[in-house]
């Protein structure tokens, strides 16, 4: 039976959305604030740098290392050139991704969202920013409560001024990767750039601007589909930033001897008011933990203050958590089932992308039969098919081919473009890195058993390296009169 | 139920008051700024509608603030692409054929100008690509009845052959049988002689009679051998391709009364850059000759 709410009695309605509450975090110096800042700098050093660097790779080719040129449908990462046809290499490297952190996830938990992920990181140097102009979580705190005084005004204007100077060089960099990192620059400023550069750079600025400046946390909770589907990477083996409660509880402010002592917890809220997130881990492992573990440090000042042992909030297994709880010890089980799968998996796709990029031919080719004429009647009673050969050059220098046909009685080919002599061989000149597209007609007598259509067996060698690449394709002719 | 907001025992999260059969949900709220997204891109959406084609009516449809129509976009890239080929279509009118196809810029110009015109103007008769068929020769093979080099193409475009232009590519063979210069039994020998080049007549036929009447009628234009001579359009006879068929009959019809093609002259519709590019591109098809 459903039960009918009386409107006298019925609990208030309650609202279906909730308000964001702003997470002030506190500072905090430690261990670990100190390697979450020097892995901050690290990531942004790279972010910022890399477009800049060079790699020759001869004329008439970028010079840059790290190049995803859309325009010209070339991926340059170092001496490896992708081209289109080899995308499929990206699927591999994305599994490799997404495998790797199953393995670091099961076996130290969100390292990667805690660290690395430039949601943090954004998010933290924005905080640094905020902290440095408006001071730390109190004065700030107070300051947002209070009316909007000159200091509130110049410091606010302030912050968001640094912060889209941030933004804007976020999305300058980002641009980078896509074109020539010095030529956008000087064409940037000199107003040459094209509007595809200035939206871009426009649109990277607006969102670094919003998902570090005002989203923050709300990403993480919210919108970031890992935090979901992590839970299905952590078991009670995996090291996790966890609150011992076996120790801290009771937690309280007040004796910590005799019959009725609590624990080692002072419910100072330390913890609480460095997260980043604005979460309490004493209440375990949660959806919004990312693991910073900047709760540890905070946590470990009050304990040395309080002449406790430290890391009351620690890095630690569920298991060994219960184990410690009973009176037992545990140890790391460090290799389990789960993690040798991921990392099988992770060797496995490593194994594919190597193998994929050291196997990738130098060059490739078709031979694409017209449609119409199906063949040509020739004056002595031969017959002639056009093709159009697609001949792609992924060396970085000029190749010369030579392409020769069998399978055909007297076969003889022709470049009706630009040699229409016959020849025993066609030769072709394809520039580095292109494709080159060329009309081709071959022509003999068809073999009369072949019903009007016969393979032919095309050898394309290139004249530089001596590789030898094989094709088979379709020669059409008419077909025999039936009786 | 009470007065205040109840919480959920276990989780201790807070309900939204609603009960099914002792089931109660959970208060878990989607945070305000989502909602206000989704108002974002409902005005979003509004405006575009405004702003662009979008809600038809029954006798036409809204066409929007900004008046776009992809339609005119499509025709200024037609405008733009007409710019830009200008220049290389006026370059192309004022060179030789011959040095056309030695510049690599106008040769791309003249090939994609002359691959369209030929797939509007030419490919009615002479099939996609040049294919052929009876009466039409086949363009990517190695006979040309008025010659295959690019000024020959040039000059058969520009002025046709049996046209109404005065230097049109003129020529008439005449009707051996109608016109009684030959007898029917003598047509019956020509045939047996030329059917010998390519193996339509039985192999110990004797020819003899034809090959001297051959010889008395047909060498004048066709050549001693059969070979076919460019300036009359008289096409080889020793040779594997027939306009109007290939067999005894087909060959003894020819004799007879033959049916000799017309092609107009493109001067009349084509400007001389265009008959050149279309030029290019039919001898590109086989190599010309």
């Amino acid at each position: 039976m459903n039960a009918v709410p009386d409107p006298k009695t019925a609990a208030p309605p309650v609202s279906l959305y909730a308000n964001r509450e702003k997470v002030y975090t506190k500072d905090v110096y430690g261990p670990v604030r100190s390697a979450k800042s020097t892995i901050l700098v690290a990531c942004l050093a790279v972010y910022y740098t890399l477009p800049w660097l060079r790699w020759d790779r001869g004329p008439g080719v970028p010079n840059q290392a790290l190049l995803l040129d859309l325009w010209h449908e070339r991926f340059y990462f170092f001496n490896i050139v992708l081209w289109p046809q080899d995308i499929y290499l990206l699927t591999f490297a994305l599994i490799l991704g997404a495998v790797a952190l199953f393995l670091v996830t099961s076996l130290f938990g969100r390292l990667w969202c805690g660290y690395t992920c430039p949601q943090t990181v954004w998010t933290d140097l924005f905080m640094m920013v905020e902290r440095w102009i408006e001071g730390d979580r109190n004065t700030r705190m107070k300051r947002d409560a209070g009316p909007w005084v000159w200091d509130k005004i110049w410091r606010k204007a302030l912050t968001h001024y640094i912060w889209l100077g941030i933004a804007f060089w976020t999305g300058g960099a980002w641009i980078m990767y896509y074109v020539d990192a010095p030529t956008v620059v000087v064409e940037f400023w000199t107003g040459r750039a094209s509007s595809e550069v200035y939206a871009m750079t426009a649109l990277f600025t607006a969102t670094t601007y919003l998902l570090a400046g005002w989203a923050r946390e709300q990403v993480c909770t919210y919108m970031c589909p890992w935090p979901r589907f992590q839970s299905a990477m952590l078991d009670e083996q995996s090291l996790i930033v966890t609150y011992e409660g076996y120790r801290g509880e009771p937690r309280g402010h007040g004796r910590r001897s005799g019959a009725e002592a609590l624990g080692d917890c002072i419910d100072c809220n330390a913890c609480v008011h460095v997260c980043p997130t604005g979460i309490d881990i004493r209440d375990g492992l949660q959806l919004e933990c990312i693991g910073c573990g900047l709760c540890i440090d905070a946590c470990n000042h009050v304990m040395e203050k309080t002449d406790q042992q430290p890391w009351l909030i620690t890095w630690d297994t569920l298991a060994r958590q219960k184990a410690k709880a009973e009176g037992r010890t545990e140890k790391l089980h460090l290799i389990r089932p789960r993690t040798l799968i991921y990392l099988g998996a992770l060797m496995l796709c490593f194994a594919a992308v190597i193998w994929g990029i050291s196997g990738r031919s130098t060059t490739t080719l078709s031979l694409i039969h017209d449609r119409a004429p199906l063949f040509i009647r020739l004056r002595d009673g031969g017959i002639r098919n056009g093709y159009t050969v697609k001949l792609a050059n992924k060396t970085q220098s000029a190749a010369t081919y030579v392409l020769t046909v069998a399978g055909l009685n007297g076969a003889r080919v022709s470049l009706p473009e630009s040699a229409p002599g016959l020849a025993p061989d066609a030769i072709f000149n394809v520039l580095p890195s292109q494709v080159g597209n060329f009309r081709l007609m071959v022509q003999g007598m068809p073999d009369a058993s072949g019903g009007g259509s016969q393979n032919i067996y095309v050898t394309l060698k290139n004249a530089n390296t001596g590789e030898i690449l094989r094709y088979r394709a379709l020669f059409l002719s008419p077909a025999p009169e039936k009786d | 139920m009470a007065d205040k907001i109840e919480k959920d025992a276990v989780s201790g999260t807070e309900t939204t008051g609603h009960e099914w059969d002792g089931i109660k949900e959970l208060n878990t709220p989607l945070p305000k700024w989502w909602l206000y997204t989704l108002y974002v891109c409902c005005g979003w959406a509004a405006v575009m509608c405004l702003l662009y084609p979008s809600i038809p009516g029954i006798h036409g449809y809204w066409h929007g603030v900004l008046g776009y129509s992809s339609r005119a976009a499509a025709m200024e890239g037609v405008k733009e692409i007409d710019a830009r080929h200008a220049v290389p279509l006026g370059q192309i009118g004022e060179t030789p054929i011959d040095v056309v196809v030695k510049n690599p810029k106008l040769l791309e110009t003249a090939m994609e100008s002359g691959r369209i015109t030929f797939a509007n103007n030419c490919a009615p008769c002479h099939g996609q690509n040049g294919t052929g068929r009876p009466g039409y020769p086949a363009l990517g093979d190695d006979v040309w009845l008025w010659g295959g080099k690019l000024t020959d193409i040039q000059t058969t475009v520009t002025h046709g052959i049996r046209s109404a232009d005065t230097e049109a590519r003129q020529s008439q063979m005449p009707s051996f049988g109608t016109d009684n210069i030959l007898t029917p039994a003598q047509i019956q020998q020509v045939a047996d002689y030329v059917g010998v080049w390519w193996g339509v007549t039985p192999s110990g036929t004797d020819v003899t009679a034809g090959a001297k009447l051959f010889a008395d009628n047909c060498v004048a234009c066709h050549g001693d051998k059969g070979q076919g001579n460019h300036d009359f359009g008289a096409p080889p006879l020793n040779a594997h391709i027939h306009l109007y068929g290939g067999t005894h009959d087909a060959i003894v019809a020819q004799v007879t009364h033959p049916r000799q093609g017309v092609m107009p002259n493109w001067n009349a519709r084509l400007d001389s850059a265009t008959i050149k590019s279309v030029a290019i591109y039919v001898h590109s098809l086989g190599g010309g000759e």
